[in-house]
């Protein structure tokens, strides 16, 4: 029987409002292992984890948290360092113009009277990097490194505080497949050899059932029940029964009665140069179409060069050197502008809803009618009455959970500030729709919604085009799926002969492809 | 009388929790949002006692606002520009260079008044879109763009004046800045016609408030109740109605003050209820999302600063005309009163936060501190730092409010 190396007993807390986040939250989490959190948004998961780091200090919540044995009161952050404890939030907490070894020891240096001995710092940074697996100058700017080496700088800047429980939010919400897994990876090696704990708190459910050897599921503030390992059922089916409270026999909605029409939008030939590198080439020589009714998925790994397809299409938004032709309709469009695509009848949902979507600082009314002020007004006058009957609208058919049209979009979960850009688009009345990760970071409730949503759109005769970095999403949705690797779009397959394996197989063989062509 | 109480508890319970929680934030908003406001109210009591009285005096207010006019025309100017994110350090320079040119055209050249002030209007216009270029299209930040302005619009003022001032205007010149109604010729002769506009502002106050009041209850806004209401349509009549008495004390409305009100409704219009008004703040929120929207982000910037460029010539006819002359250091540190004003008025540093009548209200805090503080005799050396206190404390109660928020 392994040690316990921390309780949490009967965790409550309150905020402002009375609204209570966490009610009697029991958890245990034994030495030497990860033990996983998992629940939908607003669960409660992350409070959980402010609520043990100290970022909540002891005495704004109620219950009792032992650590190794003795009950702990944490007031800040750093009360829980000193004994190991360190977080690692989903937002990562880098300098971007520091250097690694910089960023690894910040608030930590290896110094003498205040004053940085550098030399030591780069030999610790060097043997820190090393055990995570981060083959970079420790003098590289953080900014210069990629999202999953980021990740691993964080790791490293944990062990550097002789972690002995790390606390990871999210690790691989921005990391594609083969970070992920090095990732997952790192987490097993540092438990076998560092005897270090972890407690992961994750939405993708199929790591969670590879590294995990105990599973807390968390719903609605109350935890729900803890399974482990070796005992219990631990596939991703059951632990979604315990998220939800219900068995969701069927993740995606079935796609029924869609009649997919004639050609809607042809892009030829299309070609986009990276405007940070020179002569890189993002997108090359890519041809698709959509037709009325047809729900299509570009599947890829990151950085494929989706995002940048998507948003040079739409006006312009990415890239230099821009060629190729559009269609619409059957005739040949000039695209040069968002203002022009939005004219066309093409909208773009981002992926990154909080830094280029949403105004968070402005409210669900302001933000969904955005992009379609002119429909609202008359000689330049919004009319506001109007504007929030609009905004109710959609509100109630979108199932968009706030107060009303006045809540502030800062303060929507995830999922609700999804469904505004939603708004925002489908009430612009477009015919192409790109959505791009329109499910990212979202609980399983919210994204069946989302998927009816695009089925009901297609229903109404527009032409979807989902970009999604989770492979049996694109698959479940999709009428027709296009694999894009390396920025050039190597497969086309209808639903039908459409699965994981043939996605995967495109991927290989394009690369398998251009290595020979390399070496020719 | 018991069953009075019980049976008024009893429609207070039965409208539900919810329309009384709602009311209550309503009043904690109300609080927040008025909070600069009610701050002006307490400061000019608190002259008022310590000055016994002058303060509020019929011809000390008419004085405040003339003195302050120009001010508040430039915090008009500088708001948009503040909601953008950016700001604009070239006005007060700016000022100068128009007076400077005014009085070229007008003292040494003796073209006509009206030509004078078109050809000011355009000068402005002008200076905005060179600003708003470097600023907009070539993205050169707003701070050293506005920099280099305030160092180019005074060196040209000193080439333009030669290091001398000019004086006097001609008396039609002067009107905007120094007349009042009575003075008017038509308008002038009715007895009365300072009370008698007091009346029609009500009217017209008290008619949107209403309107405005249906229309919302007609798409199923929730709204203030009715004795609520009527409460504000009273305010908004005995304030107007009584202003007016009050300044027909004097030498009834100042000119000036007119241009002002009308400038106002006008921003607040442009910001509130209109599509490039709704851009601007969208702007100050989140540039790339408004882009992405469809929205010509460079065009509004750029428009902003031609605004503030025309706001800044029309601050400068005003300030040359109230002073009678146009003076190589015309209008030095200005715009860090029409800046420190928007930040008083609740106006973000980040953008998209902000309101005209704010910057307003911001503005007049600090006219009726200094004009308040000179009353009393207290230096001008006093007065700067007094100043500097209430825009730290300011901006710090709004940060504090803003955080308890979330």
């Amino acid at each position: 029987m392994p040690k316990v190396l921390l309780e949490m007993k009967n965790i409550v807390k309150e905020f402002a409002g009375g609204v209570r986040a966490l009610n009697q939250v029991n958890i245990q989490v034994k030495e030497k292992s990860i033990h996983a959190l998992v629940g939908e948004n607003g669960a409660g998961k992350s409070t959980l984890m402010n609520v043990l780091s100290g970022v909540y200090p002891y005495g704004t919540y109620q219950g009792r948290i032992e650590y190794s044995g003795q009950e702990c009161q944490f007031h800040t952050i750093r009360d829980s360092e000193k004994k190991g404890i360190v977080i690692i939030h989903q937002e990562l907490a880098l300098i971007p113009y520091l250097s690694i070894m910089e960023n690894i020891f910040l608030g930590n240096e290896c110094q003498e009277h205040g004053v940085v001995n550098w030399g030591k710092c780069r030999f610790e940074a060097m043997k820190l990097m090393k055990t995570v697996g981060l083959h970079e100058l420790p003098d590289t700017p953080v900014n210069k490194i990629g999202v999953g080496k980021q990740q691993l700088v964080e790791i490293a800047k944990a062990l550097s505080k002789d972690v002995k429980l790390l606390i990871l939010d999210e690790p691989t919400a921005a990391l594609n497949d083969e970070e992920s897994e090095k990732l997952l990876e790192l987490l097993l090696m540092l438990r076998e050899k560092w005897g270090m704990t972890a407690i992961m708190i994750s939405h993708k459910l199929n790591e969670i059932t590879k590294v995990a050897d105990e599973i807390t599921i968390i719903r609605d503030g109350k935890t729900i029940e803890t399974l482990t390992k070796t005992i219990d059922d631990f596939s991703e089916d059951r632990i979604i029964k315990g998220m939800v409270g219900r068995e969701i026999t069927n993740r995606y909605p079935q796609r029924l009665d869609c009649k997919i029409g004639d050609i809607c939008l042809e892009v030829k030939n299309w070609s986009v140069y990276s405007p940070y590198i020179a002569n890189k080439l993002v997108v090359d020589k890519v041809d698709f179409t959509v037709r009325r009714g047809e729900v299509i998925g570009i599947a890829g790994l990151m950085g494929a060069g989706r995002t940048e397809l998507a948003m040079s299409i739409f006006g312009q938004s990415y890239g230099t050197d821009i060629s190729g032709d559009i269609i619409k309709d059957g005739k040949k469009i000039k695209i040069s502008s968002v203002a022009d695509a939005i004219k066309n009848g093409i909208a773009y949902v981002t992926e990154d809803r909080k830094g280029q979507g949403l105004i968070l600082i402005d409210d669900i009314r302001v933000n969904t009618t955005l992009p379609s002020l002119k429909k609202l007004s008359l000689r330049g006058v919004v009319n506001e009455q109007e504007e929030v009957r609009v905004a109710e609208e959609y509100i109630s058919r979108l199932h968009i959970k706030a107060p009303g049209s006045h809540q502030f979009t800062k303060n929507l979960s995830g999922g609700n500030q999804q469904k505004v850009m939603l708004a925002r688009w489908i009430y612009a009345d477009p015919d192409v729709l790109i959505l791009d990760e329109p499910t990212r970071g979202i609980d399983v409730g919210a994204k069946y919604e989302i998927y009816c949503v695009i089925n009901e759109l297609a229903k109404q005769g527009k032409s979807v085009i989902v970009i999604s970095s989770e492979l049996p999403e694109v698959l479940g949705i999709s009428d027709r799926v296009y694999v894009m690797n390396e920025g050039r779009f190597v497969g086309e397959l209808p639903r039908q002969e459409a699965s994981q394996e043939s996605v995967m197989r495109c991927i290989m063989q394009s690369n398998k492809n251009k290595k020979s062509a390399k070496a020719v | 009388m018991s069953t009075l109480l019980k049976e008024a508890e009893g429609t207070a319970d039965s409208m539900g929790k919810n329309t009384n929680r709602w009311e209550y934030k309503m009043l904690s908003v109300a609080i927040n949002k008025y909070a600069m406001f009610i701050a002006l109210v307490v400061i000019s009591i608190f002259f008022q006692v310590l000055t016994d009285g002058v303060l509020l005096a019929p011809m000390n207010i008419s004085k405040l606002v003339m003195q302050n006019s120009y001010l508040l025309i430039l915090a008009i100017g500088m708001l948009p520009c503040i909601l953008t994110g950016d700001i604009d350090l070239a006005v007060g320079s700016v000022v100068a260079l128009v007076g400077a040119i005014a009085g070229t055209l007008i003292v040494s050249m003796g073209l006509p008044v009206g030509l004078t002030i078109v050809v000011c209007l355009a000068m402005g216009l002008l200076i905005g879109a060179w600003q708003g270029y470097w600023v907009a299209f070539v993205r050169v930040p707003a701070f050293i763009v506005t920099l280099a302005g305030m160092l180019l619009f005074r060196g040209a003022t000193m080439v333009i004046l030669n290091g001398n001032t000019l004086a006097p205007f001609p008396e039609t010149y002067q009107f905007i800045a120094q007349k009042f109604l009575q003075d008017v010729p038509v308008i002038g002769a009715i007895p009365f016609s300072t009370v008698l506009i007091g009346v029609l502002v009500a009217v017209a106050g008290a008619y949107i408030e209403w309107k405005s009041h249906r229309q919302k209850m007609k798409y199923g806004i929730p709204v203030s109740s009715q004795p609520v209401l009527f409460a504000k349509i009273a305010l908004i009549v005995f304030i107007s109605v009584f202003s007016a008495y009050w300044l027909s004390q004097f030498k009834g409305l100042p000119i000036i003050l007119i241009l002002l009100a009308v400038l106002i409704c006008v921003y607040s219009f442009i910001c509130n209820k209109t599509i490039i008004g709704r851009h601007i703040y969208a702007l100050g929120g989140n540039e790339r999302a408004t882009q992405l929207s469809g929205i010509k982000t460079k065009w509004v910037r750029f428009l902003v600063f031609v605004n503030m460029g025309l706001m800044a010539a029309v601050a400068g006819l005003v300030f040359s005309a109230r002073l009678n002359c146009a003076a190589p250091s015309a209008g030095t540190g200005f715009e860090l009163d029409a800046i420190a004003a928007c930040y008083i008025g609740g106006a973000s540093a980040t953008g998209g936060v902000g309101t005209i009548v704010g910057a307003i209200v911001g503005g007049l805090v600090m006219g009726v501190l200094n004009n308040g503080m000179s009353i009393l005799g207290v230096g001008i050396d006093w007065q700067q730092g007094i100043k500097g206190m209430v825009l730290l404390l300011a901006v710090a109660f709004d940060i504090y409010n803003q955080n308890k928020k979330a």
